[in-house]
């Protein structure tokens, strides 16, 4: 079963903003990264996801549910962490995830229980005793990523989990993204405008942009095969793509460096034996992942 | 985190498997939390002083009039005028903890949290509703409860005289329930319309205070028609028209009383139509409310 499946999504807000356009999209369960600019539309989506907002027109449906018709089966099912500041200053973070547990409908004692377990696997332990207005920001997110999971869902949707963390922060929320989305069996829908945030923890990538879908593939599928060499040499730069062309090897100019695609271990080897044989002084050679990034940016010239 | 010498297993994440409750106990949880919010439970050592406050000022009030009647055998206060002379109190309690319960999360940005759970979106705005009513009617229910049991255990006719005076006891708190209704619709309509809460507090304490002179000006019109239905402009002066039509003597000893005429029916179908337009206006805010 699709994790999420929407055809022909469109919503058209009263005024007449468009905010998304003809989206059809399935997929997978997994860690799936939903990418786009700010006003991409992706807050849109997700509230359409929740059964907040009732779309235009098209269909959607949410681990099989549709949520313009069946609302709270699919909120009860579906965790969300919202972007901006939804936290009330004087409550402290074990009473707050409680009762929100309790609203999620969790009996009492079950509601107190797991949300000391959600808050310990965020990393909060005796702080969630102090009301949360004297938290961090990394510490609020974290209270917002566990009230998010207190009812145990199937689907958590993040939407910009790393907004305002610093970069040791953000790293630590993703690991933890990343955690849940591989250790604790749950799904995860992780909105971002970092493309190079989500593509590090993702299965999926779902890149939107002005309402209209982009892209959406497996990360494997994007970036396979597009695994290159770079390899730099202070001078004879000519010689050795010459040289490298010769033995068939597929070049690429990129400024200083030399692009080659890497085909297996050999290809290691080859150019090893290329630099040793025409005497040049190698700076270096390493290894580059190709970043999702630019195969967006082929895709799309035109956008900035 | 402290240094420890045991042993920690981490179990790892578990699921959940058990039940799921429904709408009935949801909206209890929520009604409760809302309850305790209203009289500081679960908050700081400040947001208790001013609920307890007026509890004990309330409380004190009630047992000086026992304490009165029982010595000198002098009713002070009925027990539906207990409700009237509390009133004002009343008000300002709920000018402060309407806020509370629905400004504060307006403000806090915690309504995301609310609606994107398996909740009904009337029920938020509901529970909060009949918690501020609950501690409204508790607040003037309760002082009659202390003065009801110092007058029955000094009365002088027996299990007759306490009968008798629960008789009198339960308009009284029916009466409390008006007013409780009244005051809560109001309060939380307004509290709903702002994040900030002094605005709220303000507008909560405005509508009581700046509808009393239009009654003063309709009461002195030169048409008895007018005059009798003046008490309806102000929400508290509509309240007692309706305690003199339904209670008389047990409000008014003697035939006082608001000069309302026969149009006592009048006022309380207004004062259910005031209380059913602000729970209206109060299920679309939220409407409006959920959706961002």
């Amino acid at each position: 079963m699709a994790l999420i499946a929407t055809e022909s999504l469109t919503k058209t807000y009263r005024g007449g903003v468009t905010a998304l356009t003809d989206l059809t999209v399935v997929v997978e369960p997994g860690i799936v990264g939903l990418v786009g600019a700010n006003g991409a539309g992706k807050s849109t989506l997700i509230k359409i996801l929740l059964g907040l907002l009732p779309p235009t027109n098209g269909q959607v449906r949410v681990l099989g549910l549709d949520p313009t018709t069946q609302p709270e089966q699919v909120r009860a099912r579906v965790g969300y962490m919202p972007e901006h500041e939804a936290l009330p200053p004087d409550l402290t973070a074990a009473e707050l995830v409680t009762h929100l547990g309790r609203v999620s409908g969790l009996p009492r004692t079950v509601a107190r229980e797991r949300a000391s377990e959600a808050l310990r696997h965020v990393g909060l332990y005796e702080e969630r005793y102090r009301p949360v207005g004297g938290y961090s920001t990394g510490m609020k997110q974290r209270v917002k990523l566990a009230q998010a999971l207190v009812h145990d869902p199937d689907l958590l949707l993040l939407d910009e989990p790393t907004n305002g963390l610093d970069p040791a922060g953000r790293d630590a929320m993703l690991a933890l993204i990343h955690r849940i989305g591989t250790e604790f069996g749950i799904s995860v829908l992780v909105c971002s405008h970092l493309l190079g945030e989500v593509e590090r923890i993702c299965d999926t990538l779902v890149a939107i942009d002005g309402g209209r879908l982009l892209r959406a593939d497996r990360i494997d599928a994007m970036t396979s095969a597009t695994d290159v060499l770079a390899v730099e040499v202070s001078e004879g730069t000519e010689e050795l793509a010459a040289h490298l062309a010769a033995l068939r090897l597929p070049v690429r100019r990129d400024g200083r460096l030399l692009l080659v695609e890497l085909a297996d271990d050999d290809t290691y080897d080859q150019i090893l034996g290329a630099v040793a044989e025409l005497d040049l002084p190698l700076h270096r050679l390493d290894q580059r992942r190709h970043r999702v990034a630019e195969l967006f940016a082929t895709r799309e010239p035109s956008h900035v | 985190m402290s240094e420890s010498t045991g042993v920690i297993h981490d179990i790892g994440y578990q699921r959940y498997s058990g039940p799921r409750l429904g709408r009935g106990p949801v909206f209890a949880a929520l009604y409760l939390h809302g309850l305790r919010t209203v009289f500081g439970f679960g908050r700081s050592a400040k947001a208790k002083i001013f609920p307890w406050l007026v509890v004990g000022i309330v409380i004190v009030v009630a047992a000086v009039v026992a304490a009165v009647r029982s010595q000198i055998g002098q009713v002070v206060l009925t027990y539906a005028q207990f409700a009237d002379t509390m009133s004002w109190l009343i008000i300002f309690f709920a000018a402060v903890a309407a806020p509370e319960l629905v400004s504060r999360d307006l403000r806090s940005g915690v309504l995301p949290l609310y609606f994107s759970r398996p909740l009904a979106r009337s029920d938020y705005p509901l529970a909060k509703l009949l918690a501020l009513v609950t501690a409204l009617w508790l607040l003037l229910g309760g002082p009659q409860l202390v003065m009801f049991l110092g007058a029955a255990f000094t009365t002088e006719e027996g299990p007759r005289g306490v009968w008798n005076e629960l008789l009198d006891l339960l308009p009284g708190l029916l009466y409390a329930g008006l007013w409780a209704a009244v005051f809560g619709a109001i309060g939380v309509l307004i509290a709903a319309l702002t994040g900030k809460r002094a605005f709220a507090a303000g507008g909560i304490v405005a509508v009581f205070l700046m509808t009393t002179p239009i009654v003063g000006i309709l009461a002195i019109l030169p048409a008895q028609t007018i005059n009798e239905l003046a008490f309806l402009a102000s929400p508290m002066t509509m309240v007692n028209g309706v305690g003199t039509w339904a209670l008389g003597d047990l409000l008014f000893e003697g035939g006082g009383g608001l000069p309302i005429g026969g149009f006592g029916p009048l006022y309380a179908l207004a004062a259910v139509l005031l209380v059913a337009g602000c729970v209206v206006l109060l299920l679309a805010r939220y409407r409006k409310v959920a959706t961002r």
